[in-house]
């Protein structure tokens, strides 16, 4: 690897290295974690949850998606879940819309927000929704401009950014192309994410330092997995490198939907411990985000991924 | 070079080093079950054909306090010295010293805390009192050649303290260095630490310590040791603890993780182009072995995924 890209060699990077004072959390556990549980979890339940991490601090929460219920069984009660949740003002309530009859659904639900996503693989797009990265951009061309006539913000996603299970190694380039693609449609801002965990420290500003000369800084988010423990020190270097929004999951929701059995999401407990400890605000009350990661584990009957709630000793 | 700073030079020229302590001794604390020699040998031995440097054998604390090192001499004479790597064991006295130059030992450890409180409660004294105390086996182990690395535990917090003041930790360290060890480990005992007071520490502890003499030891109590391992590096340190499938449990938070998995650092090393010499297959494979042995899950984020 070149000197310049490692992050001990990155002349950006380097321990004490200006981080930003604020870094937004956007929470995906509502939909990105429990669409990956095993457990269908009841409407009631869902919007509890919610309702716990509006009360939290959180300014942007994952709402649900208007996927056909008919792929995603457990976001069926989209609806009933839009209608049902406390809006917190001051808080975004983001929905995910894979096509135009799914943004119609959501807007009708009362959605102010809604989210598009491509892969920056073309296996991975192919084995998952049947079509190119070109023919799945495109698709969303209707949504975007349909979204942009409402005022609806949209924000992108990118997929497989740090590897795919299909391709193995995915080129930065290849990143940087799709955020572009997806950033000059109109996405207010890119959540790059390493879809399977495998990125480290060294992938991770390896594609940042590509991505960004496409897409503007501020315009980035980074959605890590921790399947094999890297996130924490990917949204480390990530920061160091000028993100200062991160994606996260209460309670760690949301297992590796290619490793059964292994870890997905990072836990938001754990982002925000460390934040916190880095000097930088989040909004958020980690004491009340732990009420609600404990009170979704007790109703899926599971232990909580987050290390932070797993700790009983405290300083 | 030019004005090129100093972490890109260490990056370029040095090689980064990872030592392995399966901390036995702290591990042994949470299983119910004593393990058998015969297991605590094996699973030494397929340590050292993984290419790790520094294999921390056993502890010669008395069996009356730690019935599970009781079989520190037979573990010693038991286990096959691979040429080139060393097998260092705790020794918290005199006694200790003299038991394990005894069995062969030839690299001891010591252990001081940057906590007074912790320090009374752990081991019975002060941190001056227990700096005298090492200060005899030093002594001792200079004269027989043989080199003594310095633990400092609780640099980034205490459990009964509470925040620990940088100084005190450099203050310790410093001692500890003065006094002869030729390393110090700088173990965040119950893994309360972030890259921010990981950062405010190691700049303290720098100004007294060289870095290339600095060890990092951090516990995964909080899922912040490998950001924490992250900062080090960034900082130039160069050698990281570790335990194999992350053995140990924190001893201060029922259940709660403790140890840093050695699968998982190499996994974050090597995906940075960092050479530690180590393969990281066969580390797995020792993982397995001992958690089969244990009845019980590895702790290891790398080995569950690698294993599915």
């Amino acid at each position: 690897p070149s000197p310049t890209s490692s992050p001990l060699c990155h002349p950006l990077v380097r321990a004490g290295q200006a981080l930003p004072e604020k870094v937004k959390i956007v929470e995906v556990g509502p939909r990105d974690g429990l669409q990956n549980e095993k457990t269908i979890v009841p409407t009631e339940t869902k919007i509890h949850l919610i309702d716990m991490l509006s009360a939290s601090g959180l300014s942007v929460i994952e709402a649900t998606s208007f996927v056909s219920p008919k792929w995603v069984p457990q976001m069926a009660d989209q609806v009933e879940v839009m209608k049902g949740i406390g809006r917190k003002p001051g808080v975004s309530y983001p929905v995910l819309t894979p096509n135009l009859k799914g943004f119609q659904a959501a807007v009708k639900a009362g959605a102010s927000e809604v989210a598009i996503f491509g892969a920056a693989s073309e296996l991975f797009s192919k084995k998952n929704i049947n079509c190119s990265v070109e023919e799945s951009l495109q698709r969303f061309d209707e949504v975007m401009r349909t979204a942009k006539e409402a005022g609806v913000p949209v924000r992108g996603y990118v997929s497989c950014v740090l590897g795919c299970p299909y391709e193995g190694k995915v080129a930065p380039e290849k990143v940087a192309h799709v955020a572009k693609r997806l950033y000059s449609m109109g996405c207010y801002e890119i959540s790059l994410g390493d879809t399977i965990g495998v990125g480290t420290p060294g992938s991770m500003s390896k594609m940042l330092e590509v991505v960004s000369r496409e897409v503007p800084v501020n315009a980035l988010a980074v959605h890590c997995h921790d399947t094999y423990g890297q996130a924490l020190a990917n949204i480390l270097v990530a920061l160091q490198m000028g993100i200062s929004v991160v994606d996260s999951s209460v309670a760690g929701l949301g297992g590796c939907p290619y490793a059964h059995g292994a870890s997905g999401n990072v836990a938001t407990e754990d982002v925000v411990y460390m934040l916190h400890g880095l000097g930088i605000q989040t909004g958020v009350d980690l004491p009340k985000l732990m009420d609600a990661g404990a009170f979704i584990c007790r109703t899926l009957n599971r232990k909580s991924n987050s290390k932070v709630a797993q700790a009983t000793c405290k300083l | 070079m030019g004005n090129v700073p100093t972490t890109v030079k260490h990056c370029l020229s040095y090689e980064q080093l990872i030592q392995d302590y399966p901390w036995l001794k702290r591990w042994l604390l949470e299983e119910k079950e004593i393990v058998p020699t015969g297991v605590k040998i094996q699973l030494i031995d397929m340590l050292s054909g993984t290419g790790l440097p520094v294999i921390e054998a056993t502890s010669f604390v008395s069996s009356k306090w730690v019935p599970q090192m009781a079989d520190h001499t037979d573990v010693l004479r038991g286990i096959q010295r691979e040429p080139h790597v060393r097998y260092p064991v705790l020794t918290p006295n005199m006694q200790g010293f003299q038991d394990a130059v005894a069995a062969g030992a030839t690299e001891v450890a010591v252990f001081g805390s940057a906590s007074e409180t912790f320090s009374k409660k752990n081991i019975n004294c002060s941190i001056d009192e227990s700096m005298l105390r090492f200060e005899e086996v030093i002594k001792a182990a200079k004269e027989r050649q043989i080199p003594v690395r310095g633990y400092v535990s609780c640099a980034l917090g205490c459990p009964l303290e509470g925040h620990i003041e940088p100084s005190k930790v450099s203050q310790v360290a410093k001692r500890l260095y003065e006094m002869g060890c030729y390393e110090i480990s700088l173990g965040d005992t119950i893994g309360v630490g972030t890259p921010g007071s990981m950062f405010k520490m190691l700049q303290s502890v720098m100004n007294e310590v060289p870095t290339n003499a600095l060890a990092v030891h951090c516990h995964d109590t909080y899922g912040q040791a490998l950001p924490n391992i992250l900062t080090a590096l960034q900082m130039g340190v160069c050698v990281v603890d570790s335990a194999v499938a992350g053995l140990g449990g924190c001893p201060y938070a029922q259940g709660s993780s403790g140890n840093v998995s050695t699968e998982d650092v190499l996994y974050m090393l090597h995906g940075m182009g960092i050479e530690t010499g180590v393969n990281l297959t066969k580390v797995i494979e020792a993982g397995d072995f001992i958690c089969n042995a244990l009845r019980r899950d590895t702790n290891s984020r790398v080995a569950r995924a690698r294993t599915l």
